[in-house]
């Protein structure tokens, strides 16, 4: 007998509640059954869980809630867009999930006290921010200028969009761009690195940026990024490949010298640069 | 979960009906699939015959006729999934040899009275003629992807079966492969898995009945087997069996075709002398 | 001891039976070469004579022969469709099983547990395969429990190499002929018998175990003769100088568009690599959708659906899974395992049923300068 952790073993945990966001986009709050296991469940913002639905399989989902939380209380925004996550939609509160995790890096939070922080999202990449956003509304002392630039397709398509005013409030300077405007839309029109361009100041010696959504969204922000004098060492991008085990073994996620569940998913550009640029890759 | 037993509904069109065997065949997981599904029309097994709409209707076979055309044009409209199983439904079936030859001469040579014969001058896949939501391969189908299909439906899931080609499976029940350690034409670099690498653990070649994998290099799979002497015209026969229709074969079975000299419109009579 | 592992033993093909026969009584399953559907695999065995005795392989880009030998050696041959990754990281594993219960799932990870393997017949460059796979499967952050059981009751036997194929280039990768480490018991075959060298504790007390002598100076002298024709022999190369650097600025060559045309994205060269880990894990109903297994199985990134994410696949194109393939073995595996992922055993290229020649692939798209 082996008494060595099967890595592979997912947890049951049970839906507490289902609160719909945007058009097929969902949160879920989970439970871990194992009340030892939720005590002790902790992650890091950034970090993503596999969920699991028996007979369907596995999707890696990164946690939307406050890192505050625990086992008891694991909050995910999912978008239905595969196999999975068409099964996660059909399920209710009550019913059942597999959870393994966290898995993954995550965003350096701790190494930008006192440093001015730029957060840059992309439609749903505002979910795995939205524990940054927690941690930088919890302690605001530790931090210097905080921003978030928000680009959705349309205003409509805006996630959290209840919460936004009390982002605001705490005193994160929040600029949301939309692609297509309607004719109650007085905001910023275009895609969201244009934001970064017009910025009004930036420090690049104290600003870090975090960027995570579609790559190309991505791509283009930390070169608006650099642009505005940041070191690639200051930029920070949440990948996205598929992802089976979700600790390195399976291959699925290679991309270059990573393994996006492990190295990653939060690099630092300065490590993802040479890849972001080769296609297929 | 509302948990009504779903309708399901098994029907043919032209081909042998083996696959529709092969669902009769499965019969420990039959009485079990019986508990948590309603079938309602399965004229291979039962002769009651339940009208639609269905939940799951399985197509077996492809269109020949104008009248089966019809039919099943009226049958997509009863049903909410419709999965093909089998060559004849997904590709047309050994039957569609007669898309690239004189129909006319096909039925003059079959048939005592061919002016009484109906038959559409092609025999093509179902999915030439209605939308299909899930498609099982083979020749016949396996037991254990019908089951997969079927659970994965019953319980909400999208069906989901490997891409992946007859190689892979293969090696993982270690057989040796035939094209490298005995230069036998195999068509499994270039056919879909999900027959479990059957034919190559009994020491002969693929003979591709589960058709083209996901985008085949097959101009690249007989150059490199005829770089080992292989007869091009051995290898068109190869490619033109049950599948023979499934564009990707029948492109390249089409060129071997004219490399051995001999036009297409010879094709069914070469067959047949062949085998 | 340290006496022990310098000396050289020698012993005969009875000496070697009586050693299979210790390994059984130790509780072990000895594995090793023998012949089947027409080639050298690796199977259980019990009596030498089960050996390849007589045989010999000719190994060329897509093209594998088995010829009888004009001798009676065990071991004249070098290596076949197998590698030993089948039995510590078998094509197939269940690796987590559900069952439906009243209000919802339990979930339980199988029991561990494994036969204690003996493998008969390494090679260097299969030593070499076995060391990197440690690396993927145990050295990291996250061990693979059914590996690191399998992995550690593991007993293995190498062999030298007296003769090399048209397909190897282990000494191009620095991983052979000669084996040099991570052997319990090392042989070479030589006229009269079986030269022995000692590798560790356990293999020293299994050498304890059966009848040996000394080695004899000018059996000593025919060893190292014979694997250093192997070394001789070996005439494909592959330049490794600075290979990293050299790929990953060829990201974008057009030569990866010629590749691609011959290439049938079959992914035989992943499965017969002894390095090669990528796996997946499939849903399978047992009987009912009342209990779930999850299988781990061999996978390939030469599948379209291996990379794919919510907007399609990565690599749907076959240049750009074989860019993949060969710049992931050669180049980035360097960057996440601190060696290269190819040792050289030639088998992708024998096994390739198109007969594509990685080191031909890389020496044109290494050769001038970077486009």
């Amino acid at each position: 007998m082996n008494t060595a952790a099967n890595p592979w073993l997912s947890h049951t945990a049970v839906i507490e509640e289902i609160r719909p966001e945007i058009e097929s986009v969902a949160t879920l709050i989970l439970r871990l059954e194992d009340s030892n296991l939720a005590g002790s469940y902790r992650f890091s913002p950034g970090q993503f869980n596999m969920l699991y639905v028996p007979g369907c399989g596995e999707v890696a989902i990164s946690m939307s809630g406050p890192a505050t939380d625990n086992g008891h209380r694991i909050t995910h925004t999912i978008r239905t867009v595969g196999r999975v996550t068409q099964a996660i939609e059909q399920l209710g509160v009550g019913e059942m999930i597999g959870v393994r995790g966290p898995m993954g890096t995550p965003w350096p939070i701790e190494s930008l006290h006192d440093r001015d922080v730029v957060l840059v999202s992309g439609g749903l990449g505002m979910a795995p921010l939205r524990p940054v956003i927690y941690a930088l509304m919890e302690e605001p002392k530790r931090f210097g200028r905080r921003t978030l630039l928000y680009g959705a397709r349309s205003p409509d398509l805006i996630l959290y969009a209840d919460e936004i005013d009390s982002w605001r409030e705490s005193g994160i300077d929040v600029h949301i761009t939309v692609d297509r405007a309607t004719d109650d839309w007085h905001g910023h029109v275009g895609t969201v690195h244009l934001l970064i361009d017009r910025l009004a100041s930036i420090d690049p010696s104290r600003t870090a940026m975090f960027a995570c959504g579609p790559e190309i969204m991505m791509h283009f922000s930390a070169k608006s990024g650099l642009a505005r004098g940041l070191a690639r060492e200051s930029i920070w991008l949440s990948m996205e490949r598929n992802m089976q085990c979700a600790f390195g073994m399976c291959g699925h996620c290679q991309w270059g010298s990573h393994f996006v569940c492990r190295t990653g998913p939060v690099l630092r550009y300065d490590t993802a640069e040479p890849f972001l640029t080769v296609r297929d890759l | 979960m509302t948990k009504r037993k779903p309708k399901v509904a098994v029907v043919k069109f032209a081909s042998c009906d083996g696959c529709q065997l092969t669902l009769l065949d499965a019969e420990d997981e039959l009485l079990l699939l019986a508990e948590s599904l309603h079938i309602a029309h399965f004229a291979e097994a039962s002769s009651r015959l339940e009208p639609g709409p269905y939940d799951v209707t399985l197509v077996e076979g492809s269109i020949t006729t104008h009248e089966d055309r019809e039919r099943l044009l009226r049958l997509r409209g009863e049903s909410r999934y419709l999965v093909t199983i089998g060559a004849c439904a997904t590709a047309g079936g050994v039957q569609a040899l007669r898309n690239f030859a004189d129909h006319d001469d096909f039925l003059r040579a079959v048939y005592a009275h061919p002016e009484y014969i109906h038959s559409l001058a092609t025999s093509t896949p179902i999915a030439d003629h209605v939308k299909v939501d899930f498609e099982l391969r083979g020749c016949p189908i396996d037991k254990h992807q019908l089951i997969e299909v079927i659970l994965s439906l019953i319980a909400g899931h999208r069906p989901r079966t490997s891409s992946e080609c007859v190689c892979q499976p293969c090696k993982r029940r270690g057989t040796v492969c035939v094209v490298v350690a005995q230069g036998k034409a195999c068509l499994g670099p270039v056919t879909q898995a999900g027959c479990g690498s059957i034919c190559p653990a009994y020491d002969r070649g693929c003979y591709g009945c589960f058709g083209p994998s996901r985008d085949p290099n097959v101009r690249a799979w007989s150059d490199g087997i005829l770089d080992g002497k292989s007869d091009p015209g051995h290898l068109a026969n190869l490619l033109s069996n049950f599948n023979v229709a499934a564009p990707a074969f029948a492109q390249e079975s089409q060129r071997l075709w004219q490399i051995t000299g001999r036009i297409p419109e010879q094709l069914p009579g070469k067959v047949t002398d062949g085998r | 001891m340290a006496d022990d592992t310098e000396k050289l033993w020698w012993i005969d093909r009875e000496g070697l039976q009586k050693l299979i026969d210790y390994l059984a009584k130790q509780g072990h399953d000895i594995v090793g070469p023998r012949i089947d559907q027409g080639a050298i695999v690796y199977d259980s065995i019990r009596r030498v004579d089960e050996l390849p005795r007589g045989w010999t392989d000719d190994s060329q880009p897509g093209v594998y022969r088995l010829q009888p030998r004009s001798d009676q050696e065990h071991f004249g041959f070098n290596v076949g469709p197998h590698s030993w990754k089948k039995y510590l990281f078998p094509p197939l594993t269940e690796v987590m099983r559900s069952r439906r219960t009243s209000d919802g799932w339990t979930m339980q990870a199988p029991d561990v547990e494994s036969p204690r393997y003996a493998f008969l017949g390494v090679r260097a460059c299969e030593l070499a395969a076995i060391a990197v796979q440690d690396q993927v499967f145990v050295n990291g952050q996250t061990q693979d429990p059914l590996y690191q059981l399998r992995r550690s009751q593991l007993f293995i036997i190498a062999v030298n190499c007296t003769q090399a194929a048209a397909t190897c280039f282990c000494t191009s990768m620095g991983t052979g002929p000669e084996c040099e480490k991570g052997f319990d018991l090392a042989l070479t075959e030589i006229e009269n018998g079986f030269l022995l060298a000692i590798g560790s504790e356990a293999g020293r007390k299994a050498a304890d175990a059966i009848p040996k002598r000394i080695a004899l100076s000018d059996e000593s002298q025919s060893g190292q003769q014979r694997r250093h024709r192997a070394r001789e022999q070996i005439t494909r190369k592959l330049d490794t100088d600075g290979i990293r650097d050299r790929l990953l600025a060829r990201l974008d060559h057009p030569h990866w568009d010629d590749v691609a045309s011959r290439c049938l994205s079959c992914a035989n060269c992943t499965l017969v690599c002894p390095t090669c880990f990528c796996h997946s894990v499939d849903e399978v109903h047992h009987l009912t959708d009342d209990e779930i297994v999850r299988n781990r199985r061999w996978d390939s990134c030469f599948n379209v659906d291996f990379s794919h994410v919510a907007g399609g696949s990565v690599r749907d194109t076959t240049r750009a899974r074989y860019r993949q393939w060969l710049t992931h073995k050669l180049a980035t595996w360097i960057d996440q395992f601190g060696t290269s992922g190819c040792v050289g055993c030639g088998r992708c290229i024998a096994w390739c049923p198109v007969g594509i020649d990685l080191t031909q692939e890389v020496a044109t798209l290494c050769g001038g300068n970077a486009p």
